[in-house]
């Protein structure tokens, strides 16, 4: 069954908008769903509707032949084109590469429209204009949420990739696929994994499978804070260890390690373990940045302590406040 | 073509070390060539070897290719609006890392 689609409701303009609002419509929705832009849910599969959408209404030739349908259809409702339906009209597409097109849109413009129309909207980057005479599958790209650890130590992580795509009713469906990858040490986020073969199968049966490639970003860490290769650590001394120096046992990516905190040191001292962040090449450097925590004054004997401290110290905490 | 779940697939990491001809970026893109002379003209590309005779591009040009042509076609933008969306989506990336890693 293919069901009608009211392009109009999905651009949110009248039957008689002009092209200009049509125009404006459609540069809002696409800037309000546009994937690379937009934080909305499911933003891929309204993209594709809104450009769908578009694609016909921006169309004199398209528009005027879908207006032709009459406007008694309703949006969801079982649709047979009539025979004949478009007989009299030319379609002039330009070439923009193909889009992954509802049903209803086929029905209508068929696959040779289809071939010739615009690529809005479908993130697999299709476009058989723009490939030239190759018979290979097209790269689809994904990307990834994943722990710091995976980049540290290398290993295997599975992800379930999402595809939004028209079923053969013309329903927007989200097809899942997992994959167990071998994710390479030492990956910095924004870098890409490419998969080879997992892209698009070829459309003929001669050419190649497409590549994968998969973006990373990390998921936020317990303890460590990730800056492009470098990783850095809030590491709570006491004021003691900071201001006489001391040798602290410290997390680090590689295991724990006894760091020297210097005599004299303050809070937000910082501290550089050279070459131990993101195993990259080269690697990225590991930095402890220290906190001065305060014990609590809860009995008499730390108030003791601290009233002693006060009592020896001249110091005056807002000297540069002019108080 | 899809893998058993314990078999794990081998990757190859595309880093800045990683560089790609014109040819590889049209390819995995989905762009022409043309598009690619344009975002080096216009700043939205970099090219790795500067001063060579081939162009080379770092992996990070994937990324940001990929965005630029979908920006241009999709939104209608100019060069100079695709390169300035760029940027400010990468202060924007940036700023969300800051506030994930302070949260």
């Amino acid at each position: 069954m293919v069901e009608f689609k009211d392009y109009y409701q999905v651009m949110g303009v009248a039957r008689d908008a002009t092209e200009a609002q049509i125009k404006q419509a459609y540069r809002k929705l696409a800037r309000k769903y546009h994937p690379d832009v937009s934080k909305e849910k499911d933003a891929e599969a309204h993209f594709k509707e809104v450009g769908e959408a578009y694609e016909v209404l921006r169309n004199p030739e398209k528009r005027a032949a879908y207006d032709n349908l009459g406007s008694n259809h309703r949006k969801g409702e079982e649709f047979r084109p009539p025979p004949d339906w478009n007989s009299d009209f030319e379609f002039s597409g330009a070439g923009r590469g193909a889009a992954d097109y509802s049903d209803f849109f086929e029905s209508l413009f068929g696959a040779q429209a289809r071939a010739q129309s615009g690529a809005r909207g479908f993130h697999s980057d299709r476009g058989a204009a723009h490939r030239g005479t190759t018979d290979d599958g097209e790269d689809h790209h994904a990307k990834v949420m994943l722990d710091l650890e995976a980049s540290l130590t290398g290993g295997s992580r599975s992800f379930t990739l999402k595809m939004p795509e028209l079923d053969a009713e013309g329903r927007l469906m989200s097809k899942e696929r997992t994959l167990n990858v071998q994710v390479p040490k030492g990956i910095l986020p924004g870098q890409q994994i490419r998969l080879a073969g997992q892209g698009a199968k070829p459309p003929g049966s001669g050419g190649k499978a497409g590549d994968l490639y998969i973006e990373v970003e990390f998921l936020p860490h317990p303890l460590y804070h990730v800056d492009g290769r470098d990783l850095s650590l809030e590491l709570p001394v006491a004021p003691w260890e900071a201001a006489l120096g001391a040798t602290i046992k410290t997390p680090t990516p590689g295991g724990v390690v006894e760091l020297k905190v210097p005599p004299a040191s303050h809070a937000g001292s910082k501290l550089r373990l050279k070459g131990r962040g993101i195993p990259a090449k080269p690697p990225g450097d590991f930095y402890v940045i220290l906190q001065i925590a305060l014990p609590p004054a809860q009995d008499e004997k730390a108030k003791a302590a601290y009233a002693a401290m006060a009592a020896a110290l001249p110091f005056d905490p807002r000297a540069n406040l002019g108080v | 073509m899809s893998p058993t779940p314990d078999q794990a697939l081998q990757g190859t990491l595309v880093d800045e070390s990683a560089l790609f001809s014109i040819e590889d970026l049209c390819r995995i893109c989905a762009i022409e060539r043309r598009h690619v002379v344009e975002f080096v003209e216009e700043g939205v590309l970099e090219v790795a070897t500067v001063g060579a005779e081939e162009w080379r591009f770092h992996g990070g040009a994937l990324r940001r290719a990929r965005i630029a042509a979908r920006l241009q076609r999709d939104l209608e933008l100019n060069l100079v609006g695709v390169a300035l969306a760029l940027d400010l989506m990468d202060e924007i990336r940036h700023l969300r890392r800051e506030i994930r890693a302070r949260r």
